[in-house]
């Protein structure tokens, strides 16, 4: 800014005033007249508006269409507390899980050079494009009365599916990507030469890894769980599959939604939708933060 | 080169995490897809011949694979001027709507499923008025058309915007000052430039929308033959017992969602031959 200043300075008043048109001509060249652009900006603005502001503002409008005591007594009901245990639980449980699994498969992808890793990431991603529902089925075929391991489970009276087993592997099936691609770019970028610094200082591995590595990618690994969680608890279809929507025992808050709203009992649903809502909200300003932390990190290291 | 990649083998733990790595990714993925594969050829050609043939199948395929190739083109279209907007204009509330984008991805399908049904239901705030123009959404295939597009926005957008950004304002200015009228510059040159991410932004929200469920199934009303979708009459079968007839629709779907990752895997490696290094 100031060079600029210092420079337009030094030239004479008519020399100046090309200048800027010539800026102005250029810039000419790379926008679109003001109705084009009004237009653009308008369409872009309803089609968020109605498509996805509208449906966020529904919620919280039916949810609080009785008042807010009616609100807070839909919470409070047993069967609502009993959803929500069981949807932080599966969480906990498959955010656990694929964090460990993320942070182990992203040491081995962004650290070591073999053959054949586009492809292994390539599988790590499959649950990105598989439906929800046969996430879901593929548990069914494995552990249901008919299924491959059915027989050997009832034998052993083990419960998978029904139960709080095959609703967290449904959910872990379904986030299984998530921590792992938010880490193996970050560590990709950073390289090597800090853990290799580390070690022929006479660091062991693990010592490397909790004191070089993990503060260096610290903003990555709370984006993916951030995601990964918010996924977990919001998942619908592949858990709908595996929980026998057993009232009060095996239904999350999403399941919980799909039967109150089915009976009816719009507040109550919607009650529940909200939370869920506000989970999502709260992903979202979450992960604009990071992003920006994981942005800074970024400039720094260039 | 190979002194980088001795070098880069003083970490020590590659072969316990790639272990670990390749154990856990059977267990949780490889095995249970590969047991719906295995379960799939059980059955005979013919059995399976049957299943797909039959009409209430061949039906639910063309709604889900129908509307979601319709509303992925309506993603194409409107997520391409979000972008454009978002870009290169300066609004009040630009990176509010910016982040707003990314809602889709983050709320939980059954509440997105729930809210697009009071929303566009016969006495919603959008329903009655719609109503009122003899225009019925909420249980309808039209329905399952708006929850399709409301799913699939983000991937156009978030494929699109990042190439939008980057791309190099010179050859613009360049097609301009040699005479080319804006609109001329945005179909002949900017337009190419973005191809692969405007094909892969469609194709990522085909795939989304295909295999959507939960924001689907609550406004779709669910008519066997007419608003029914494929991963519905999946569960359907599921509850009645016929594990033949789920395994059979969700093969077809699965090796449609594979064929889809390996085009997009293609466009992205084409995409990046094409760019120069800048």
């Amino acid at each position: 800014m100031t060079m600029q200043l210092a420079d337009s300075v030094s030239l004479s008043p008519s020399e100046a005033k090309a200048r800027v048109h010539a800026a102005a001509a250029r810039n000419n060249l790379r926008t679109e007249p003001r109705a084009v652009r009004i237009v653009i900006i308008a369409l872009a603005v309803l089609f968020l508006s109605v498509f996805v502001v509208l449906p966020l503002v529904v919620v919280f409008a039916q949810a609080f269409s009785r008042g807010i005591l009616a609100y807070l007594a839909a919470l409070a009901e047993p069967e609502a507390l009993s959803a929500i245990k069981l949807t932080l639980l599966v969480a906990a449980i498959s955010v656990g899980l694929n964090l460990v699994f993320g942070l182990v498969a992203a040491w081995a992808i962004a650290k070591f050079d073999f053959k054949g890793k586009t492809f292994l990431i390539t599988l790590i991603d499959l649950p990105f494009s598989v439906s929800p529902v046969i996430s879901g089925l593929v548990f069914v075929l494995l552990f249901g009365a008919q299924g491959y391991f059915g027989g050997w489970l009832r034998d052993h009276d083990i419960q998978v599916l029904f139960a709080v087993p095959g609703i967290a592997l449904a959910t872990t099936f379904v986030t299984f990507p998530f921590v792992a691609r938010a880490l193996i770019p970050l560590m990709q970028e950073q390289g090597t030469q800090e853990e290799e610094a580390a070690i022929s200082l006479g660091a062991s591995g693990l010592q490397t890894f909790f004191r070089v590595t993990l503060p260096n990618i610290k903003w990555g690994v709370l984006y993916g769980v951030l995601l990964c969680n918010a996924r977990a608890m919001g998942e619908f279809g592949a858990v709908s599959v595996v929980s026998g929507h057993i009232r009060g025992e095996t239904n999350t808050m999403p399941l919980l939604v799909e039967i109150l709203y089915n009976e009816y009992q719009f507040v109550a649903a919607f009650a529940i939708a909200s939370l869920l809502a506000m989970l999502a909200l709260v992903t979202l300003i979450a992960k604009t933060v990071l992003e920006r932390h994981l942005d800074e990190g970024h400039a720094r290291d260039h | 080169m190979s002194a980088i990649a001795a070098r880069r083998r003083t970490l020590p733990g590659f072969g316990l995490t790639m272990g670990l790595t390749l154990s856990w990714l059977s267990v949780i993925i490889l095995i249970p897809l590969a047991g719906l594969f295995l379960k799939s050829l059980e059955l005979s050609p013919e059995q399976f011949w049957n299943i797909l043939s039959s009409r209430r199948t061949l039906n639910a395929f063309r709604v889900s694979f129908g509307l979601a190739f319709a509303a992925a083109c309506v993603n194409l279209v409107m997520g391409s001027i979000i972008v454009w907007a978002l870009v290169r204009y300066r609004f009040p509330e630009r990176r509010l709507f910016d982040a707003i984008v990314d809602v889709p991805f983050a709320l939980p399908t059954a509440v997105a499923g729930v809210a697009l049904t009071a929303l566009f239901a016969e006495k919603g705030w959008l329903g009655a008025p719609l109503a009122a123009l003899g225009i019925k959404v909420a249980f309808t295939p039209v329905g399952i058309f708006v929850a399709m597009i409301f799913i699939g926005i983000p991937f156009v957008v978030r494929t699109v915007q990042p190439v939008l950004q980057d791309l190099d304002p010179e050859i613009e200015e360049a097609a301009g000052s040699l005479g080319a009228s804006r609109w001329q510059t945005i179909i002949r040159v900017i337009l190419p430039s973005l191809g692969p991410a405007l094909l892969t932004g469609l194709a990522l929200a085909f795939a989304r929308a295909v295999g959507e469920y939960g924001s689907v199934i609550f406004i779709a009303g669910n008519l066997p033959n007419v608003s029914e979708i494929a991963p519905l009459l999946i569960v359907i079968r599921l509850s009645e017992f016929r594990y033949a007839d789920a395994t059979a629709i969700a093969v077809v779907m699965l090796i449609v969602s594979f064929v889809i990752i390996f085009a997009v895997n293609r466009l992205q490696r084409w995409a990046q031959s094409r760019i120069p290094a800048r």
